[in-house]
């Protein structure tokens, strides 16, 4: 008795090409993923980053027009919308898990369409609020 | 079923419930600012000082302060667990964690009661 199955090479270790290359994730997956990336970001550097701001513009006047044309800086402005990303997929991948937890939405064509729905909303958010701060 | 009790050393369910109810608050501490921002006036100096002078936006900013510092910490702390295997690695990573969380927190306090 010999299927396709019994033949493959076991045990299969993880090498970081099969992390990158070979395993495809599910949709569910990236979100997920994404979703503890984007929490790593705002804990470190971007909370940090948004104290600075906050502290230097409160200050004074003169920190505050500092931080003002310091956030006119292309690069500064770069990271906002690093920043913006972040924040948007966190914030509606977290809803959905927060709905999935209320059991809403965990069969797997609906889990999937509203894995693409946080997926695009996170990427619409940051185009929109991109071309407002731009 | 398994019976789960919320509070205590139990499974990690009351960090999960905190996780949770931290996001709400945090979701609705940034709805609040968001719509500030893009429906308020233009901001100026002045505006933005007497915005964060007043004492409820003190106080509602440090209990979201609060909620993010909570939520980041059983957050980080998956993180850790998931890829620190080496306990001494990751009892080093929680306590830098919590340092800096601590340490962002009392910068939020000391921002808004100059």
């Amino acid at each position: 008795m010999s299927s396709a199955a019994a033949k493959k090479p076991r045990p299969k270790y993880l090498s970081l090409s099969a992390l990158l290359f070979e395993i495809r994730l599910p949709v569910p997956g990236w979100v997920s993923i994404l979703h503890r990336i984007s929490g790593a970001l705002l804990f470190f550097p971007f909370a940090a980053w948004l104290l600075y701001l906050l502290d230097t513009s409160l200050a004074s006047e003169q920190g505050y027009n500092h931080v003002r044309s310091y956030l006119s800086l292309p690069v500064a402005k770069l990271g906002l919308i690093v920043f913006i990303w972040a924040f948007a997929h966190h914030f509606c991948a977290g809803i959905r898990y927060l709905l999935l937890d209320l059991n809403k939405g965990i069969e797997l064509p609906r889990a999937r369409a509203t894995s693409y729905m946080v997926l695009a909303a996170g990427i619409l958010l940051t185009l929109f609020f991109a071309w407002r701060i731009w | 079923m398994v019976k789960r009790v919320v509070v205590g050393a139990h499974y990690g369910l009351g960090s999960w419930l905190a996780q949770r109810i931290t996001a709400v608050i945090i979701a609705v501490y940034s709805l609040i600012l968001l719509v500030m921002f893009m429906t308020g006036r233009p901001i100026s100096y002045g505006v933005w000082r007497d915005l964060f002078a007043q004492g409820w936006m003190r106080v509602a900013t440090l209990v979201a302060a609060v909620a993010i510092a909570w939520h980041a910490w059983v957050g980080v702390r998956d993180i850790v667990m998931d890829y620190a295997k080496h306990d001494g690695l990751r009892l080093g990573l929680q306590v830098i964690t919590i340092v800096v969380l601590a340490g962002y927190l009392g910068w939020t306090v000391q921002i808004l009661w100059r």
